[in-house]
């Protein structure tokens, strides 16, 4: 039994066939209409989440099994003092399959520790969201044809945002990308991750602070929310909210073919005035986000479908 | 200088910096264990000036004394068997700590589930970098280099 704890959980080939699946569900999604009849996913939520519940539970349904679960702590027996160990052999006896978010960081791993079910992390804390960064990979990949040989720009809240450090981790397994790093000053990638992972592994990469410097040379950008909760003091997330702002003007520096992604909520870091340009994709990638999840569930519950 | 009896079978832990016996006593779990134990304080060393010397008579299997090599991998481990010093173990960081050292990071599971083991997984030997197992929070070693 395999559960998936961090994008990087699975191999290069092993995520190459998570993808091409992922893609077969898009082209022939009444193929898989019933295939998990019978089989029930519980969706353990300990903090809120809309995108990332709705988008695990219609996988599910999509596949033609059920769901149960709930979405926030105060809903569930944590409020009454109960372990996530407890929680997940109680949940065990009636799934057959779960993804779990919840604020405490490795929690989901203490529950696949203890479970007799395949365990997906729907996100803990500030660590890991890996289903994000699965969905992030197909989007390109779809989009692009590869997941090699494009130079993508990361762009926004570069010190506290977990997908664009996940993205990093998972891309650089992948030829020839190079890395532009996007970022106020204030908000620059980790040190962890730029010596670590970008020049331990001798990537491609810089760092620059205007938008409009980097834009020419992308074939993807990746823009990001500033996030309200990260900061101690309001003044700071004033200064640093509106520093991106994507707008049709910036996008004429742009290649007809690049493509904008983000993982949402966006707030204002794409001006609503892009949404109807053909190089938004970030709806796109929601949707993306369904079909490797339930590309994920069918993996993980070894299903196989003719 | 003192004298303490030779032992027959266990180990002796010599050159421990002066002062950190006690807590190399807790480390190990000697106060859990029913064994002979001397610890000497202090005592005069040509290279360190003092230092501290632990001697512990049981079976050499019945101590972990791979947590020695995070602690101070310059203590010298001679390990006794019929009364004679038969090896002196290499310390080498561990590449798995359970229950040694704790998570510091708020949001880690361990913060609200404290019935869970504490494990660490070392993650750079070069750096001497380890890595909560949870949630990835680093710890440095702070053991004295050569």
């Amino acid at each position: 039994m395999r559960h998936l704890m961090s994008p990087l959980d699975f191999s290069v080939e092993e995520l190459d066939r998570l993808l091409n699946l992922a893609s077969d569900i898009e082209a022939n999604p009444e193929k898989y209409a019933h295939v998990c009849a019978g089989k029930k996913l519980a969706t353990l939520f300990y903090e809120p989440s809309t995108r990332t519940r709705l988008s695990f539970e219609a996988a599910m349904l999509n596949l033609g099994g059920s769901v149960l679960g709930f979405s926030s702590a105060d809903s569930s027996s944590a409020s009454k003092g109960e372990s996530v160990s407890d929680t997940i052999r109680v949940i065990s006896c009636y799934a057959d399959i779960c993804a779990m978010r919840h604020p405490k960081e490795g929690a989901p791993l203490v529950a696949s520790m203890k479970s007799s079910i395949p365990v997906i992390n729907a996100g803990d804390g500030g660590h890991q969201h890996p289903t994000q960064t699965l969905t992030d990979l197909m989007t390109i990949r779809s989009l692009k044809g590869r997941l090699n040989n494009f130079t993508i720009g990361l762009c926004g809240d570069l010190k506290f945002g977990r997908t664009v450090h996940s993205l990093i981790q998972a891309l650089i397994r992948y030829p020839n990308i190079n890395f532009v790093l996007i970022s106020p000053e204030e908000l620059r990638i980790p040190d962890n991750i730029r010596d670590d992972v970008l020049r331990r592994n001798n990537q491609n990469f810089k760092e620059v602070v205007r938008l409009e410097d980097a834009m020419p040379e992308l074939d993807l950008l990746y823009m990001t929310r500033v996030q309200k909760e990260r900061f101690f003091n309001e003044e700071d997330y004033v200064r640093m909210k509106d520093f991106y702002i994507l707008d049709k003007e910036k996008l004429k520096l742009a290649r007809p073919d690049m493509q904008i992604l983000h993982p949402l909520p966006r707030v204002n870091e794409i001006s609503v005035e892009v949404d109807d340009d053909p190089r938004a994709a970030y709806f796109k990638q929601v949707q993306y986000g369904v079909y490797v999840r339930m590309a994920l569930i069918l993996t993980l519950l070894e299903v196989e479908v003719c | 200088m003192l004298n303490v009896g030779q032992l027959n079978e266990g180990v002796v832990l010599d050159h421990i910096e002066a002062g950190k016996s006690m807590s190399i006593y807790k480390y190990l779990k000697l106060d859990r264990m029913d064994c002979c134990v001397a610890i000497i304080k202090n005592a005069h060393s040509n290279k360190m000036g003092k230092k501290d010397i632990i001697k512990v008579e049981c079976p050499i299997d019945q101590l972990d004394l791979n947590v020695l090599g995070f602690i101070d991998h310059r203590i010298t481990v001679n390990i006794i068997q019929d009364g004679t010093i038969v090896a002196k173990k290499e310390l080498n960081l561990p590449k798995k700590l359970v229950n040694i050292i704790h998570c510091k990071n708020p949001r880690c599971i361990t913060s609200t589930e404290q019935e869970l083991d504490q494990v660490f997984f070392l993650a750079d030997e070069e750096k001497e970098i380890y890595r909560c197992q949870y949630c990835e929070e680093k710890y440095r070693s702070s053991r004295k280099k050569n």
